[in-house]
């Protein structure tokens, strides 16, 4: 029971993480027909508050709304793995991403997302505005352009061998190799 | 609709106790520095690809019965050019939107300011649509 306990708040390793979240695909199947995908929540979102007649817009967001409770549910799964599931250990990080970090005045290492970029007080900077609202504006952009997320094609739509699925994981994976390499040591360096 | 909850609190568990949420794992994917979030995502796609193959050789249906049926996805550019473009903010934020929710949700409040810009940049797509290429 106690190793139980032990291993509930250690990282899990990418070989029970990675079958579990597989799982997800054919859990929501069978609960209902539903198909794998969290941006297009953010649609729903949209469709709900702000339609402004809208064709993209103006459909019934009703019919999905398993989708957004799948989403609160995230929240929620969220809240209840940090708060109970976590042990104090600090994120162990490869060394030479620890190197560049620091050059950037980067150092703390106690929580998954680090409070050093990543907070109401960086959010006055530019460097943090740029990365909180700019990044998000790009991922709510990008993904409805694209059609799905990193759940909706990568894992979804692979797992159901889609073609334009692996299109679009390749293109996000080129973009995310552009930012973290060749943009974002400017964006850190603000 | 209780079904739908309580699989989005599996789902973002997973994702906490993955690290999935952490902008760090992220940074070092990018940085070919770990094999950690490759492996996730590789043996999530192997484990979706061998149910969906399950499904669809047993006929397995719902728990309503019905049939099981998964629409295919039509290409267009737009999953070229929004691909790379969600790619960038990816590695911004370090977080796509599933993590973000688990973020927001775990204590990171601010998260809530890139999950509406997030809608707003969803919302602008909508806008636009008409005029961007697919």
């Amino acid at each position: 029971m106690e190793q139980l306990s032990i291993w509930l708040r250690q990282p899990w390793p990418w070989y029970v993480a990675g079958p579990l979240i597989g799982l997800t695909v054919p859990l929501l199947l069978v609960l209902g027909n539903k198909t794998f995908g969290i941006s297009a929540s953010l649609r729903h979102v949209c469709a709900a508050c702000i339609p402004a007649n809208i064709p993209f817009f103006t459909y019934e967001w009703e019919k999905e709304k398993w989708n957004l409770v799948f989403a609160l549910g995230i929240l929620l799964g969220g809240f209840l793995a940090m708060t109970f599931m976590r042990d104090s250990t600090a994120v162990t990080v490869h060394p030479r991403l620890v190197n560049e970090l620091a050059g950037y005045g980067i150092h703390d290492y106690s929580s998954l997302i680090p409070g050093e970029l990543f907070s109401w007080q960086q959010l006055l900077t530019v460097r943090g505005l740029i990365m909180m609202a700019g990044g998000g504006f790009l991922v709510g952009f990008g993904t409805r352009y694209a059609g799905g997320c990193t759940s909706g094609h990568s894992i979804m739509g692979l797992a159901s061998l889609q073609w334009p699925s692996l299109a679009a994981t390749c293109c996000f994976m080129a973009g995310g190799f552009i930012m973290a390499n060749l943009i974002l040591p400017f964006i850190l360096s603000l | 609709m209780l079904k739908y909850l309580l699989a989005g609190i599996a789902f973002g568990i997973i994702l906490v106790k993955a690290e999935l949420i952490s902008w760090f794992r992220i940074q070092e994917m990018f940085r070919l520095q770990s094999f950690h979030l490759y492996g996730i995502i590789g043996s999530a796609v192997v484990t979706g690809m061998i149910a969906v193959m399950l499904i669809k050789k047993f006929g397995i249906k719902t728990i309503r019965g019905e049939a099981i049926h998964i629409p295919d996805k039509k290409f267009h550019k737009g999953n070229i050019y929004g691909g790379l473009i969600f790619g960038l903010g990816w590695a911004l934020t370090g977080a796509c939107p599933g993590p973000l929710l688990a973020q927001a949700g775990g204590g990171a409040t601010v998260i809530v300011i890139t999950l509406l810009s997030a809608v707003a940049g969803t919302w602008v797509y909508g806008k636009l649509r008409e005029r961007l290429p697919h």
